[in-house]
């Protein structure tokens, strides 16, 4: 059970989180405007990395504020934590 | 003619206590201190139960936690009744009452005996080559299986304990108070950290609290008395914690721990009142020690499971801390100096030793000196290759081994003994190191596996780190605290330390006989009862991988979980499939290492369903009016109110008709409700939303069905507007935490400039639903001044007002297609409100229906219930719902892919109505729908999702999802069921009042 830093609370028992999948997956503005594969690319296409992966987690109960993580699958190291909208720091 | 077993007196036991207790229903005795096992020991007992797959008599072997065969039942027939007890770790208390459990009917008497009898045809994978064909033979089978297999029995009464949870942060935890933890804790603690010491025995100071030889010194005492000082002393110190009878359960990562701590289970039950039981220990640590120590290995011969059997230093253990010699002629069978430590106690307590079998050739130590001075006979270079006795050993056979150990020579000598100790060896107790994601190495020199790579901040010290001498203890666990503590100075440096092992070991995993391997029984897993030639035929079965392998022939799984006779699994693997030990790896040591009570895990959550539920305002008045509930979520939901006897089916008979032809009542306070407000709430509500809301009038009210990107259909409900940038949005009971949280992702991570602010209120709102063609008639008495016309108040409209002070919302809105008015007040005035509506209700036979009736209103006018008429793979187009996703809107979640090419297909499985040909056929929920049944396989084109008799229109009617349904109106379909076929006819989904008429009548 991994002790996650919420940026706006503090480290926090992972009980508390939901994970949200891979990071920096933005919606199409327009998706209107895609092609079937492009859209499929959006909706279904996770990396999946073993390694350092960049992810969303919400602290649902805490403050309920989304953020992003920088976690090592391979040992659940989390190496960074930052706010929605940030640049990985690492 | 009674043995005296009972030897030298043991500062453990005391001898002034006597307590009596029960053993299979007769009444023994036994001391304060002994654990059931050192009783029953105590009284000559071994034989305490029977093996799970051979019925095979069993006795007590080990004297801890690794035990795998003295398994017993406590307090049978009570609520307090607990199975699969390892009876090494049951302190006595007076009035215990334990019983053998794997044995039917009796433990001396055993049906499942002839298991034993029949065990040639009874090999590896047994159950799953006879027991799985035919396939229909299984119902048979099972009943047999599971009255002589049973592994005891659950309580069928509440629990009448409390359980608690209890968070623990500290800087160091040590895992084990043997001599290494003590030295850990000490360490720690005196070098300025907060630390928590745990043991899962009720004493600290492990197995050398209980040595008292010359052959074990450290500083000039003997190291029983020097731990023991040392005990005395960290009792004292402030910023260390000490917690006996806490066994850790599981290592997580993060260094985040689950223990159990036991504080009632060694009291009289009278004693128990009022205490918490378990409290399961939730400890975050920064630093973990483990100290866990090792646990001796058997030694794999043929028939080496009789009762009598013990390993070596178990017998010693007795011996030492319980003064319990487990019989009056041992023998001792080893192939390292263990044994002679053994040998040492119970000279010095004038235990008789009949012999040691050695299985080494060349051998001296001052141990053995020792041994042979005391005129007992050492058969080096030895094997026992058969033992003799059913219920209790009587006899061994030994003979000599050849020089490379595969065979045995000579001629055979037969020995009698009544207790035998066995000695293979030890293994480092890495078990809750590999849980922590540790990987292990294999030490060649003497075949055990120990700690190598650490995944967080932790050590493991001392026997369990593959220490496993006295000396090579105190001078590898002050040199790794050093480092792991980062401390300048340690307190325990220059040890004198008087260890007299002799380190040679002769490691024969599979000891040879006389006989050929297919004739014997030599045992590798006692509690799943796997031989060694159970591994043999499993390799030559074509499994190679460890983690097979055990599958197949069960071993190291179960209660015990391989603690002792794992490393013989993989040894007997390793030499047959000539792949080097360390390759092989180990299987994967699951949590908990012993096993925890269902209380413990869920703590103060005892009772029916080990969580938390919730309850509506109106709960009590349901509970008070007969209803039965259903469990929907965490909610408990009043399902149906049946009276004088009714079944189900008659009450929502009963109460579908009374909400058609007059009025009923509904209890919908469980629905998910969101308050939405900012500037952009509408542009919000448009994007989560599949229809249209910008133009929506304040005080109006719309359904709105929300999508997932994928554009399967997630949620449905009602939003009310409440004001200008002010809504109130309804989900399902089930779905308003996920509704919450989705809305809040696409609020914060992709439109944040958007100005909303979303609150969950589903608690703080109880929702009374009204409906029937008389409910606007008890809508106006409850509130006359409220002008109820349909003109001021027209269906999908909101009113504001009040009873009394107590402020409603008045939502006319319809899930039953009848008009029907939702009274929303603040939770407190629910239930005061709901009687209100009943009072005035009277007399329009107002009926108070549940869920069930709900459902079948709903069903009859063709309205989906998210999650039972659909799952994860409906469009709203597949639910012919077309009408509610707006063509004009650029953009919502799901709209993209309301058009991508498998989303569009006409073949998709759709949403139908179902007409039976017997109006009193009622479908059952789930059945598969087909066309044609002469086709081989049956193609299945999908299943009924809803299933009702309606009384309203009297005959039954359904609703399924049909592969290209939306086109099949008329066409006939088949549902075959187990003895017949019900044939059934496609047709629209709404069966009632199509024009909804009933909404404004
Ligand atoms: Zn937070």
């Amino acid at each position: 059970m991994f002790l996650i830093n919420c940026p706006f609370c503090g480290e926090r028992e992972q009980s508390e989180f939901k994970a949200g999948g891979e990071a920096h997956i933005v919606r199409p503005k327009q998706p209107t405007e895609l092609s079937d594969d492009e859209w499929a690319e959006y909706l279904f296409m996770r990396k999946n990395i073993k390694g350092v992966q960049l992810e969303r987690w919400n602290h649902i109960h805490g403050c309920r504020k989304w953020f992003n993580i920088v976690r090592d699958t391979t040992n659940d190291e989390i190496k960074a934590v930052y706010k929605m909208g940030e640049k990985p720091p690492i | 003619m009674k043995k005296k077993l009972r030897v030298k007196r043991s500062k453990h036991i005391d001898e002034t206590y006597k307590i009596s207790f029960k053993f299979n229903g007769k009444l023994y005795h036994g001391f304060k201190g002994d654990t059931l096992a050192s009783a029953l020991l105590a009284n000559d007992i071994h034989l305490v139960g029977r093996s799970f797959k051979y019925h095979r008599p069993r006795g007590i072997m080990t004297a801890g936690s690794e035990e795998p065969n003295a398994i017993v039942q406590l307090h049978n027939n009570s609520p307090r009744t607990e199975p699969n007890v390892r009876a090494t770790e049951v302190e006595i208390y007076e009035g215990l009452e334990a019983s053998s459990q794997n044995c039917w009917p009796s433990v001396n008497f055993d049906f499942g005996g002839i298991n034993n009898l029949l065990s040639p045809l009874l090999p590896a994978g047994f159950y799953y080559k006879t027991f799985m064909w035919p396939a229909s033979f299984w119902e048979k089978y099972e009943y047999f299986i599971r009255k002589s297999a049973g592994l005891g029995k659950s309580p069928t009464k509440p629990d009448p304990d409390i359980y608690e949870h209890r968070y623990i942060h500290c800087d160091v935890l040590v895992i084990g108070a043997g001599i290494s933890g003590i030295i850990s804790a000490k360490t720690a603690a005196k070098n300025g950290f907060k630390t928590l010491l745990v043991d899962e025995k009720p004493y600290l100071g492990g197995s050398t609290i209980y040595q008292n030889s010359e052959y074990f010194k450290i500083n000039n005492q003997n190291s029983g008395s020097w731990l023991e000082k040392e005990i005395n002393e960290i009792k004292k110190i402030k910023n260390l914690e000490i917690k006996t009878r806490t066994s850790v359960a599981a290592y997580h990562g993060y260094n985040y721990l689950l223990a159990r701590e036991n504080l009632t289970d060694h009291l009289q039950i009278e004693r128990r009142k009022n205490k918490t039981r378990h409290k399961l220990l939730k400890i975050r640590a920064k630093k973990v020690i483990t100290a866990t120590g090792s646990i001796e290995r058997p030694l794999v011969f043929d028939n080496n499971d009789r009762p009598g059997i013990l390993l070596s230093s178990a017998i010693k253990k007795y011996a030492d801390l319980f003064g319990v010699a487990c019989g009056e002629k041992n023998i001792l069978f080893t192939n390292n100096d263990s044994a002679y430590e053994t040998a040492i106690s119970l000279i010095q307590k004038g235990i008789n030793i009949e012999a040691i079998v050695d299985n080494r050739e060349e051998v001296s130590s001052k141990l053995i000196y020792e041994v042979e001075k005391n005129n007992v006979k050492i058969y080096k270079g030895h094997t026992i290759t058969n033992t003799h006795g059913y219920k209790r050993i009587k006899k061994i056979s030994i003979m000599q081994l050849s020089k490379d150990g595969h065979n045995v020579v000579g001629s055979k000598i037969h020995l009698s003994c009544d207790c035998l100790g066995i000695s293979g060896g030890w293994t480092p107790a890495v078990h809750l190191f590999t849980q922590s994601g540790g990987k292990l190495k294999f030490r060649d020199e003497d075949q055990v596996f120990i700690p190598n790579i650490y995944p967080s901040d932790q050590i493991s010290v001392g026997a369990c780190n593959g220490d496993l001498t006295l000396d090579t203890i105190l001078v590898n666990v002050p040199k790794s605290l050093k480092d792991f503590l980062d401390i300048k100075k340690n307190v325990y440096e220059n040890f004198e330390v008087l260890s007299s092992h002799n380190n040679s070991k002769r490691n024969i995993w599979l000891l040879p006989s006389d006989k050929i391997l297919g004739k014997t029984k030599s045992f590798v897993d006692y509690q799943n009862d796997a031989t060694a030639k159970d591994i043999k035929l499993a390799l030559r079965e074509g499994f190679k991988s460890i983690e097979h392998v055990k599958r197949y022939t069960t071993t190291g799984m179960g209660t015990d979980q391989g603690k002792l006779g794992n490393m013989h699994a993989l040894g007997i693997i390793s030499e047959t499939s000539e792949a080097k030990m360390g390759e092989l790896g180990t299987t994967t040591f699951r949590p908990p290492y012993t096993p925890l009570t269902f209380g413990t895990i869920v703590g103060r959550n005892v009772g029916e369903y080990f969580d938390v539920y919730r309850k509506t305002p109106i709960h009590e008045w349901h509970e008070k009016n007969n209803a039965k509930f259903e469990n929907v979520g965490q909610w408990k939901r009043a399902w149906y109110y049946p009276k004088n006897k009714e079944d189900m089916f008659q009450a929502v008979q009963r109460e579908s008709k009374a909400a058609r032809e007059s009025a009923g009542i509904l209890d919908a306070s469980t629905l998910g409700k969101i308050d939405i407000q900012g500037t952009d709430a509408s542009e919000f509500l448009n994007r989560v939303y599949t229809n249209a809301w910008s133009k929506l009038e304040i005080g109006k009210c719309r359904y709105g069905l929300m999508l997932n990107e994928d554009g399967m259909v997630y949620d449905d409900g009602v939003t009310t507007r409440l004001g200008e940038n002010h809504y109130l949005m309804t989900t399902t009971t089930g779905g308003a935490a996920n509704v919450l949280g989705k809305l809040e992702d696409y609020l914060q991570t992709e439109w944040p400039e958007l100005d909303v602010y979303l609150t969950s209120v589903t608690d703080h709102f109880a929702t009374i639903s009204v409906c029937g063609p008389n409910s606007k008639k008890i809508i106006s008495e409850i509130f006359p001044s409220l002008d109820l016309s349909d003109k001021n108040f027209p269906h999908m409209s909101f009113k504001k007002t009040k009873i009394g002070k107590i402020h409603c919302r008045i939502m006319r809105i319809s899930f039953t297609g009848e008009q029907s008015y939702e009274i929303n007040v603040q939770a407190n005035f629910g239930k005061s409100v709901w009687e209100k509506c009943i009072e005035v209700g009277k007399n329009y036979n107002i009926t108070p229906y549940g869920t069930e009736t709900m459902h079948l209103l709903r069903a009859e006018k063709g309205f989906i219930i998210v999650g039972q008429d659909t799952d994860a793979t409906m469009t709203p187009i597949d639910l012919q719902m077309d009408w509610i996703v707006s063509k004009k809107k650029y953009d919502f979640i799901g709209k993209r892919s309301l058009y991508r090419s498998d989303t569009i297909r006409e073949d998709r499985k759709q949403l139908v109505g179902l007409l039976t040909d017997n109006p009193n056929e009622i479908l059952e929920e789930g059945a598969q729908i087909v066309a044609d049944i002469n086709k081989s396989p049956i193609e299945m084109l999908g299943h009924v999702t809803s299933s009702y008799f309606s009384p309203n229109l009297k005959k039954s009617i359904a609703l399924g999802v049909v592969k290209g349904g939306k086109n099949m109106l008329g066409q006939r379909l088949i549902i075959p069921m187990e003895n017949k076929k019900i044939n059934v006819t496609v047709t629209d989904p709404v069966f009632l009042d199509k024009e909804n008429n009933r909404l404004n009548a």
